[in-house]
């Protein structure tokens, strides 16, 4: 029982946004066949691939990897010396893994590390071998296709000393497809001198709920680039990525796009730690509100001489309902470290919507510029490539959202 | 509100007839009467202040300019009712003095957004110098010269029959008044029943477009309507407040009769 302050009445406790009953969907869906040959996804699938950044014609990718609710589709590397597996074959392949597995996760963290680790329905291993510079990204989609089911994934990435990879990873579930939760373990590790971009596009359904749990570590000189992009309805998502920086030099970058619509609630947040001299780090969030709920985290933990970070949060409210909630937050636990954080939540500037009125825009138009333009993925430094992916990922998801 | 009030008989593109206008509850225009024929482009003179642009944001509808009273005439209806959107789809198009900044939006999308479809942006925007600023966020960091540039890149791309051009010198170099200059010269004679309203405080824009005919405002009251050489004149003599005083309303009843 619960004590609700809006109404000021008890009530029976029912699961609502922010609270996830794991019994109360199937952990069993019906068996998805191995796909050779990609292109043999339906038109419905591949549309909803589509809009998250997967393209089952690997135009311009290095390898794909495609699980559907508890089955893996298809894992190839199209790339001499990137790895892409389920992390089921790479437990059998390499002893090594088990040191990676649980790393940085930790698995008692919650119920849904828990979930991942007692039900494991596979997930992906992704490598590039010491000094291999991919041009094209590999691509990861966890897709869900029966309705109310629960997905546990465990995922792992390592980019070698040296090696150059880039990631995008979209979540998406079939058109009719209602219901579902989606747990996702992903440990990430930046070695030495390597550079990762990921990229991570969801494309849920309305009611499902969604719990990434992510963690990175990056290496001396090391770079880690993350982007996160959720434009479409979900119910509710909580997130909380982390990034540790232990060698010289490492950095990390986040940058999130939200757009919650009504009945959406979205917790997202980035957090790093700057664990080693001279690391640096930055993290940005560009959240919309058009009648939903966005708590906006962020937490920057300076622990060592000369770090240097900086942390911005930027909302847009478009209506009356809703609820930006910006929660920044900055540690410095030695002396020579250098935090800061910036932080605004607005309205869409009435003269800005007038000026493209001005123009022959309609009202409904200038605003979804505007919106369009607020969430520019230019900030994000992608690859060229990358860049039109993302581009055609956020078309296809502004469609339907704006 | 007034209504529509019906075709009128003559060919007139913008006719304002009694209009009022506030802002944040404060009158800032009284009693406005002006007309723009097909064709003609018409000065609008006055000092800082006086109520220039609270006129062009009016016409265009901005939302912080009421009307209390009167009506905005256009090619025969009222367009008092009409949303900013409508009014530029109807064929009016504005040089705003302060354009907004937009991030993330680029000049080139506008543009795109806006043009005919035989417009060629790049072309264009290299012949007024603006290439450069077409990826880049509309109006962050422009110059005064360079944010004019934009405006009228803009308005070349959507081809309004009634240009609105509110002080298109201010802020310009010598060297880029010239540039302005032509520019405007081709969006109002794109079609021969294009027209125009010039808004000037200085006058240095008659130098390469010329007006038809002027009429002055001071707080917010038309004191003036005739010949653009002899009022210029008489401003840079006397200066604005000769204006309030002098023969305006001969001059304008003058005018009104070689107007027929």
């Amino acid at each position: 029982m619960v004590y609700n302050m809006r109404r000021g009445k008890i009530k029976k406790e029912i699961p609502k946004a922010g609270r996830v009953d794991i019994k109360s969907y199937k952990s069993t869906s019906e068996a998805k066949a191995y796909l050779k040959d990609l292109r043999k996804v339906s038109s419905d699938q591949k549309k909803n691939m589509l809009s998250a950044g997967v393209d089952p014609l690997q135009k311009a990718r290095s390898g794909t990897y495609l699980q559907m609710d508890h089955d893996v589709v298809h894992a190839d590397s199209l790339y001499p010396g990137l790895e892409v597996m389920s992390t089921t074959q790479a437990l059998k392949k390499y002893e090594w893994l088990d040191n990676y597995f649980w790393k940085i996760v930790s698995v008692g963290a919650d119920e849904f590390t828990k979930q991942a680790q007692f039900q494991p329905h596979h997930g992906y291993f992704l490598r590039a071998l010491p000094g291999v510079k991919a041009v094209y990204p590999l691509q990861a989609c966890l897709f869900i296709n029966d309705d109310n089911i629960i997905q546990n994934v465990h995922n792992i990435i390592i980019a070698e000393q040296g090696s150059d990879l880039q990631v995008i990873t979209g979540c998406a579930t079939a058109s009719d497809v209602q219901r579902g939760l989606h747990i996702g373990v992903s440990e990430i590790f930046v070695k030495k001198d390597a550079r990762l971009t990921f990229t991570m596009v969801h494309n849920w359904a309305e009611d499902v709920s969604v719990r990434p749990r992510t963690a990175t570590l990056v290496e001396e000189g090391g770079t880690f680039l993350s982007n996160y992009i959720c434009l479409k309805p979900v119910k509710n998502l909580q997130m909380y990525p982390k990034a540790e920086l232990v060698g010289r030099g490492a950095v990390a970058r986040y940058n999130s796009m939200l757009f919650a619509h009504p009945g959406s609630h979205l917790d997202v947040g980035s957090r790093v730690i700057l664990k080693a001299a001279g690391s640096r780090a930055e993290v940005v969030a560009r959240a919309v509100s058009a009648g939903g709920d966005i708590i906006a985290r962020g937490h920057l933990k300076g622990q060592a001489k000369g770090i240097k970070a900086h942390l911005e949060c930027r909302g847009l409210m478009v209506t009356e309902k809703g609820l930006i909630h910006a929660i920044p937050e900055l540690e410095g636990t030695v002396k020579e470290v250098d935090l800061s954080h910036e932080a605004a939540v607005g309205k869409i500037a009435r003269d800005e919507i007038e000026y493209l009125m001005a123009r022959g825009l309609t009202q409904g138009e200038a605003q979804a510029a505007i919106i369009r333009g607020f969430l520019d993925t230019s900030i994000m430094g992608l690859p060229a490539a990358l860049q039109k992916e993302v581009d055609r990922a956020i078309s296809a998801c502004e469609k339907e959202a704006f | 509100m007034a209504k529509d009030s019906g075709k009128l008989k003559n060919s007139g593109m913008l006719k304002i007839e009694n209009l009022t206008v506030n802002v944040s509850g404060r009158e800032v225009l009284t009693g406005i009467n002006l007309e723009i024929k097909k064709g003609r482009r018409l000065a609008l003179l006055g000092p800082n202040g006086s109520g220039k642009t609270s006129l062009v944001m009016a016409i265009m509808g901005f939302s912080d300019y009421q009307i209390t009273q009167g009506n905005i005439v256009f090619n025969g209806k009222s367009i008092n009712d009409l949303t900013i959107d409508e009014r530029a789809r109807l064929g009016i198009g504005v040089m705003l003095q302060r354009p907004p900044t937009i991030k993330g939006i680029k000049t080139r999308q506008v543009v795109q957004l806006i043009k005919q479809d035989d417009f060629n942006i790049d072309k264009e925007a290299g012949e007024i110098n603006l290439k450069e600023f077409l990826d880049r966020d509309i109006n962050l960091g422009f110059s005064g010269g360079e944010l004019k540039r934009s405006e009228l890149l803009q308005l070349l791309a959507g081809s309004p029959q009634l240009g609105l051009f509110d002080e298109p010198e201010s802020g310009v170099d010598l060297e880029n008044i010239a540039l302005v200059g032509k520019v405007m010269n081709r969006i109002l004679n794109k079609n021969k029943d294009n027209a125009g309203l010039i808004i000037t405080h200085t006058g240095y824009i008659f130098d390469y477009v010329k007006p038809d005919e002027s009429c002055v405002l001071v707080g917010g009251r038309i004191h003036c309507v005739g010949d653009p050489k002899e009022i210029l004149k008489t401003i840079k003599k006397h200066g604005y407040k000769w204006c309030i005083t002098c023969e305006g309303e001969k001059l304008k009843k003058k005018f009104q009769r070689q107007a027929g």
